[in-house]
């Protein structure tokens, strides 16, 4: 069983999240700097390069990376930051089982025992109820080399179909819209395209905080004469400085871009000669919006018409342009068709496979994109190939040396699993890299879950909220304690260096996988000495598929600051722009309109639920904070979840900023601090979603899923809200003195049931 | 374009380099507020400003590092001649032994810039990364600018890359002071920029979401 073993405040007071507020030894510690390892930072999918200072195998600082094309040395908080994650006081450095006796909940055992269970474990949930009883959950924050590796351990070792990836929390909206349209899944464009842009729209991204670094591609299109559009229910900080702005209603979306291409035939703003050599299915998506007027996208999108129009008239007159969408259009039950309804736009312009020209997915995780295409995710072989292609697997088998029925078919996705384990199907778990109990919708269902499961094991570096589930929990590695290769934003791999060791009894993720294999007695198929080794298979693995890293070799990647796949053998240059010349990655070179139908989110407001929830991040804080909640600067620059919303609907609610208000959904109910801003529709409000337990936005949100690509709709909630006893000091300023240092920093921390 | 209005931005120590900050860029990320305590000389210690302008009414946030005032009035005022610019104009943080933690300069530099520590009882600011600076290398809140409000290179880098045009001359009241570093302005024939005067406040795009009618 897996509830939890002791209290949560004391598994917090044992294992965190504590501050680490300073580098090891303190701000003075006069260490002697041994070397500088020019590697990336771990948080998000710009993976900035970033050089970590090391001093006696601890990483003490950080220097800007000048040199690294993509950031030239910057970074935004978090990756300043990153290097406190390092010498942590959190960190796990034993292996644990769970033991309500023991201090904190868990008792030190040594990684036979602990490997041992585990693996008795596997085998007498799959001996009695099938292996696909087991599932592995795993996450993107981990190298390629891993990925893979995690995604042959599942289908060879472990001999389970259930293996997902919080990577469907992320972009699978943007993969699964990529490849029907466009034949693969990847960001078409460098992001030296964006400069090159007449006009950029971001749709649904707040860059500001989500993706900073790309800000300043942004701003150079904008220095050489770009127009910016920007459409957001949230005047972000980027949104702030756009020439058109449009606020939409919370999950319109795709009415939006439908009302925009109708806008563009209208006026003839089109490229017949694009559309018709390389392009397929115009005259149905054309169909599909023809009446989305400028009226109708109006009343449904809660926008301007006269905004819509002239969106679509820079769009549409724009020689080159860029669209960038992210999270919020794809974190939707509807997210591959308000993705695809983005690429209506470019298909129907012209605008993919020139300089300037092109529609991008900005990836959220670190290895966002990498992650998926080794084959990490329920219905994917590495080189993103389809597990249910009798082609695809064939190959595969071929590269590993089993039997083709040796793969499993496809597997359930990570919210499926979650499902899977209430009906009872899925008994057994093992997880790493994930933290579903505060990355999953229905934070109180999730946690239900965990607690079902006969037995779970997780790896990690700190305990995480999810891990305080588990039976076994053993501690595995940092970003900064391994070597391997991530792949961007871009679609660019890049190269990890280890700057330092796991320390005390942590191990190495990929040796914990390659022991539990062994001791599946599934040995034979990971003889890897290095990740290196597991590189060149993963190659070759790849070779052939759309994501073909053939002819890559590590020391390529980093002598050319990073490929761009495909790159399918020695050599070859790397692929930073796709689809040159019009030619898509489909077998007949055309790219695909699609139809795409207004329809309404899962959940509407109505009487009993006026309001819409809307959820995101905060620039400071990263994922589920399992790593940026333990860096105290972090914290304090904005250390609980706030509630935003509009004066108008604060008045109508007596609030003022800093009093606390209860939102409530059908899942759940949460009390916080309300921030009132004039930058938020009055119909919606804001919640950001890095926090757990009672802080959890998550408990607010639906598990309805888009029927595709299985995201959960994070984006759309029917919500109510009302004052709460109590008020706390919400600051906007960032002037701290060493006075307010001293006497326990500027945030006003509060906990639940406080009412101060 | 010949050299901008303003203070002369011969920086020998600075190889040639300025300072330059484009607030409207800023995105408030405050990724230079951690950097700047990450800096060699002030461990721990951040010593830019970072501010919402009125997060009620907008995401508009505004860094403020030393402007190295020609004259600078926070030296001006100080009773202990404790605050001194090196031969590159810099203005140094107030001199440990001299300064008697009066806070003259904190009130009355016209830009906000000084911070009296009471624990170190003495004032401290920017000085512009002179550590690295001196160098050759950017300063820290300039490197890590996600959005390059924060920017520090050549005039002729500026010209070539970016738009709007520098501005070295601040008014405010009938003070005109000359600084170092500049900041970014449409058209600067229009003269010092008039700071307490501000800009009227108009709505903007239609006003999303202000709304119009009084709340």
């Amino acid at each position: 069983m897996s509830r939890l073993p002791v209290t949560e405040a004391e598994l917090i007071e044992r294992y965190g999240p504590h501050l680490n507020l300073e580098p090891p030894g303190g701000w003075n510690h006069g260490l002697e700097i041994d070397r500088e390892v020019e590697t990336h930072c771990c948080f998000c999918g710009q993976q900035c390069g970033i050089k970590l200072k090391v001093a006696d195998d601890r990483v003490v600082g950080f220097e800007p990376w000048y040199d690294f094309p993509f950031n030239k040395g910057k970074l935004c908080p978090k990756g300043v930051k990153r290097y406190l994650q390092g010498s942590h006081p959190d960190r796990l450095l034993e292996p644990l089982v769970r033991d309500p006796g023991a201090d904190g909940g868990f008792r030190e055992v040594d990684w036979d025992t602990a490997l041992q269970r585990t693996v008795a474990e596997i085998q007498r949930i799959q001996g009695a109820y099938g292996k696909d009883s087991f599932a592995l959950l795993s996450g993107v924050s981990l190298t390629n080399e891993k990925s893979y590796l995690i995604g042959k351990f599942a289908r060879l070792a472990l001999q389970t179909a259930n293996l997902d990836y919080n990577g469907r929390l992320c972009m699978v909206s943007a993969g699964a819209g990529n490849k029907l349209a466009l034949g693969a899944d990847r960001a078409p464009n460098p992001w030296s395209d964006i400069p090159l842009a007449e006009v950029v729209f971001v749709a649904g991204a707040n860059v500001a905080e989500c993706a900073p670094i790309t800000t300043s591609y942004i701003w150079q299109a904008r220095d050489r004469g770009a127009k910016l559009i920007v459409s957001d229910p949230r005047v972000t900080p980027l949104a702030r400085t756009a020439d058109v702005f449009l606020g939409v209603r919370p999950g319109t979306d795709s009415a939006l871009m439908g009302t925009i291409l109708h806008v563009l035939i209208e006026n003839d703003w089109l490229d017949h000669h694009f559309i018709d050599e390389h392009t397929s299915g115009f005259a149905d998506a054309a169909a599909a919006v023809r009446d989305y007027t400028p009226q109708w996208g109006a009343r449904t999108c809660g926008v301007p018409e006269d905004r819509i129009v002239e969106a679509a008239r820079l769009w549409g007159t724009s020689q080159t342009g860029m669209l960038l969408h992210a999270r919020g259009i794809e974190h939707q039950s509807k997210g591959v068709e308000n993705v695809l309804s983005c690429i209506n736009l470019g298909l129907a312009t012209g605008k993919y496979g020139r300089p300037g020209a092109g529609v991008c997915t900005i990836t959220g995780q670190g290895n966002g994109q990498g992650g998926r295409e080794q084959g990490h995710k329920c219905d994917q072989l590495p080189g993103n190939r389809d597990i249910t292609n009798p082609e695809h697997r064939e190959y595969v088998a071929g590269v590993w040396g089993c039997d083709v029925d040796e793969i499993p078919g496809k597997g359930l996705t990570a919210q499926e699993i979650i499902e899977a384990i209430h009906d009872g199907q899925v008994k057994g778990l093992l997880s790493i890299c994930f933290n579903p109990a505060v990355s999953l919708p229905d934070t109180a269902h999730t946690a239900a879950a965990l607690d079902k499961l006969e037995h779970y094991t997780t790896i990690d570096f700190f305990l995480s909220e999810s891990a305080q589930h588990a039976d076994v929990v053993l501690p595995g590695s940092l970003h900064e304690e391994d070597e391997g290769t991530t792949t961007s934003v871009e679609g660019r791999a890049i190269k990890i260096n280890a700057a330092v060791p796991p320390p005390g009894n942590a191990r190495l993720d990929w040796e914990i996988f390659l022991d539990l294999a062994r001791r599946l007695g599934r040995g034979q198929y990971f003889g890897y000495e290095n990740t290196e080794q597991v590189f060149e298979e993963m190659k070759v693995a790849s070779h052939g598929g759309t994501a073909d890293y053939n002819g890559m070799t590590w020391q390529r990647i980093e002598d050319e600051h990073g490929i761009f796949w495909p790159c399918p053998t020695e050599g070859h240059p790397g692929t930073p722009r796709l689809y040159e010349g019009g030619v898509f990655a489909h077998e007949d070179g055309r790219g695909r309109f699609h139809a795409v139908a207004f329809r309404e989110p899962a959940e509407v407001v109505d009487d009993e639920f006026p309001l819409w929830l809307t959820t995101g991040r905060v620039v400071s804080q990263y994922l589920s904070g399992t790593q940026t909640r333990r860096i105290g600067a972090l914290v304090e620059q904005y250390p609980e979840p706030l509630c935003e919303m509009h004066p108008r609907l604060a008045a109508e609610l007596g609030v003022r900023t800093g009093d606390l208000v209860t939102v409530t959904s059908r899942r759940g109910a949460m009390t916080t601090p309300a921030r009132v801003v004039e930058s938020i529709r009055p119909d919606t409000v804001f919640i950001p979603y890095h926090w757990p337990g009672s802080r959890a936005a998550n408990q607010l949100t639906n598990r309805a899923l888009d029927p595709v690509s299985k995201i959960p709709e994070y984006k759309v909630s029917a919500v109510r809200v009302a004052r709460a006893e109590g008020h706390v000091e919400v600051r906007d300023r960032r002037v701290t003195t060493l006075q307010e240092r001293a006497s326990g920093g500027a945030s006003g921390g509060w906990t639940p049931g406080d009412g101060s | 374009m010949s050299a901008a209005a303003g203070a002369s931005i011969v920086s020998p120590l600075l190889r040639g380099r300025m300072f330059v900050i484009d607030q409207s860029r800023c995105i408030g990320c405050e990724a230079c507020v951690q950097a700047c305590e990450e800096c060699g000389t002030h461990r721990g210690t951040s010593l830019i400003h970072l501010e919402f302008v009125d997060r009620g009414a907008t995401t508009q946030t505004a860094p403020m590092v030393c402007m190295h005032c020609e004259d600078p009035t926070c030296a001006e005022v100080c009773p202990a001649d404790a605050i001194k610019q090196n031969e590159d104009g810099v203005v140094q943080s107030a001199l440990k032994p001299r300064c008697i933690g009066c806070s003259n300069c904190v009130l009355a530099c016209p830009f906000g810039v000084p911070k009296y520590f009471a624990l170190a009882d003495q004032m401290m600011k920017c000085d512009m990364c002179f550590d690295r600076t001196s160098v050759g290398l950017a300063p820290m809140c300039a490197s890590v600018c996600p959005s390059q409000a924060l920017w520090y290179g050549t005039e002729e880098d500026f010209e070539d890359t970016r738009s709007g045009e520098l501005m070295r001359e601040f008014r405010f009241g009938a003070q005109v002071v000359p600084t170092k570093v500049a900041t970014v302005v449409r058209d600067r024939s229009l003269g010092p920029l008039d700071v307490p005067a501000g800009q009227s406040a108009t709505r903007w795009q239609d006003d999303p979401f202000g709304l119009g009618e009084s709340l």
